[in-house]
């Protein structure tokens, strides 16, 4: 098992931050099981290793459940809300846009795109 | 041989205030109006308990607060926070600090205002970080997408998710506390405003005030107190995930797990249940549960709940009181599945009463889909 006791400098989460805000989105990968690993982590859930190694995604994935949330016009209208299921293994909430947010549906294939928003950077999607 | 906690525990009380509504009332007020209804229920004094069970959206140390108010010094406390399960699940707390000797009456109790406090629900959960950003609408917009999952894989219908609602709908008009009982049909739960697809207004729960009480004794002391004893012959719980998007099968719930281990203590299947109280926070809670409890066979709820199978006159008396849908939703639940299971079993539910009722589940879910609580519970004829 390849592990480390080493836990100085910045964690995963602020870590993971800040490369989305350089404009890349990164996962980590378990050394000891190989399995992905996403939201960000000290600790692999499949094995419980500590070596988690950070590596950018590809972008491929697939709409595993979808939803539109109904908003009023005025305040933006209807929008998408997806679940992600990555190349990598790994699920994450998202957002497929440049779509009809309808017209969204499951096993649906989607590529990564980052957005600058008010907030910051987000990860989000549109079809593939 | 069975589980030394198969029936350890007995509730010998139970009591519901603020229902259908308590307009000008607080959240502890209602909280002790039920725990006085409870005790006058079994017989008992505040100063009788020594085992206080509770948890809160309102306060952050929830049994100093109800200790406090109620004058109680409890030799042993417990606020295992899982959202609306936690109430069921302090069932089998109740019963293990019962059964050894670390309490003697157990008191486990809720209490919300609201529907009359607030109108939005009330909550002090962490916001999550890597959801945020997209906007679900908490919890709803996390059940919808399990709804959307179970429509694509087994073929589901918004119809059948209706046919939930309007069960519930016509057990609730046969209880005089219930919160809605004016007639619903499977179009008006259709036709609903959506809020987030495919659930709309009519698939989500109430938002309303409401308390309820429950007390606990060791089995020995069952007899000893003016209403017929229900035990607690299992009790188990489970969990998945926190946040939707880590529920790693968004079809299968950890009901799936805490199920088999609460029948496994009972010594009982499914199919020895008469009555059955899930936690409806939503309609798909309530297909999804009938499937992971074993009721029905995976992916067959739609096909389950069909034909009011699971409302009045139907082959599964399903949430009997009109559930979170119909009844009452006062921000978490699981504590009135085990009060209706009680009356239902004590052959106290009036219009609604299920003939000969003598096991029943009372299921709570807690977080979004996150939390699993399964109890059994049964009269003595079963014991």
């Amino acid at each position: 098992m390849d592990d480390t006791d080493d836990f100085t400098g910045p964690g995963p989460d602020l870590i993971h931050a800040r490369t989305l805000e350089e404009g890349r989105f990164a996962i980590q990968k378990c050394n000891s099981c190989g399995n992905h690993v996403f939201m960000p982590r000290v600790l692999c859930p499949h094995c419980g290793g500590s070596r988690l190694e950070w590596t950018p995604i590809d972008g491929r994935g697939t709409v595993h459940s979808t939803t539109v949330v109904r908003r009023r016009p005025e305040k933006g209208g209807d929008y998408d809300v997806s679940l992600i299921d990555l190349e990598e293994g790994v699920r994450l909430m998202s957002r497929v846009e440049e779509i009809d947010p309808a017209a969204v549906r499951i096993g649906m294939d989607v590529k990564a795109r980052i957005v600058e928003t008010k907030s910051g950077n987000v990860l989000t999607f549109v079809p593939a | 041989m069975s589980h030394q906690l198969r029936g350890a525990a007995a509730i010998v009380g139970v009591g519901l205030s603020g229902m259908p509504s308590a307009p000008e009332r607080t959240a502890m007020e209602i909280l002790a109006e039920s725990v006085h209804r409870a005790l006058d229920d079994a017989g008992l004094k505040l100063g009788d308990v020594d085992g206080l069970f509770t948890g809160s959206s309102y306060h952050f140390l929830p049994s100093l607060s109800v200790a406090e108010y109620l004058g109680l010094k409890p030799k042993f406390q417990d606020t295992t926070m899982v959202g609306g399960s936690s109430f069921v699940g302090h069932l089998l707390n109740a019963a293990l600090a019962l059964n050894a000797g670390l309490c003697d009456v157990a008191l486990v109790c809720y209490g919300s205002n609201q529907g009359s406090g607030f109108g939005k629900l009330k909550t002090m959960s962490e916001t999550q970080p890597y959801e945020v950003p997209y906007e679900p609408r908490y919890p709803i917009s996390s059940y919808a997408l399990a709804a959307a999952r179970h429509m694509h894989e087994f073929d589901t219908r918004r119809e059948d998710l209706a046919e939930i609602a309007v069960a519930a709908r016509k057990w609730a008009q046969m209880n005089p506390l219930a919160f809605k009982r004016d007639p619903l049909s499977i179009d008006d739960v259709l036709n609903a405003r959506q809020i987030s697809d495919p659930l709309g207004l009519l698939d989500c729960c109430l938002v309303t005030d409401g308390g309820g009480a429950v007390i606990l004794v060791r089995r020995e002391r069952a007899k000893d107190f003016p209403k017929e004893p229900v035990f607690v012959l299992g009790c188990a719980g489970a969990t998945t995930h926190r946040q939707i998007s880590c529920m790693a099968n968004l079809t299968t719930t950890a009901a799936a797990d805490s199920g088999p281990r609460a029948f496994e203590m009972a010594g009982l299947r499914p199919s020895d249940i008469d009555v059955v109280e899930l936690y409806d926070a939503f309609t798909i809670n309530t297909l999804l549960f009938l499937e992971d409890l074993g009721f029905c066979e995976k992916g067959q709820g739609g096909a389950f709940v069909r034909d009011g199978r699971i409302a009045p006159g139907g082959a599964l008396p399903v949430n009997t009181n009109g559930g979170g849908l119909s009844c009452c939703h006062p921000g978490m639940y699981g504590i009135f599945t085990v009060i209706e299971a009680v009356q239902q079993l004590r052959g106290e539910s009036g219009d609604r009463q299920v003939a000969n009722a003598r096991t029943a589940v009372a299921h709570g879910n807690g977080g979004v889909l996150s939390s699993q609580v399964t109890s059994i519970l049964g009269t003595a004829d079963v014991l």
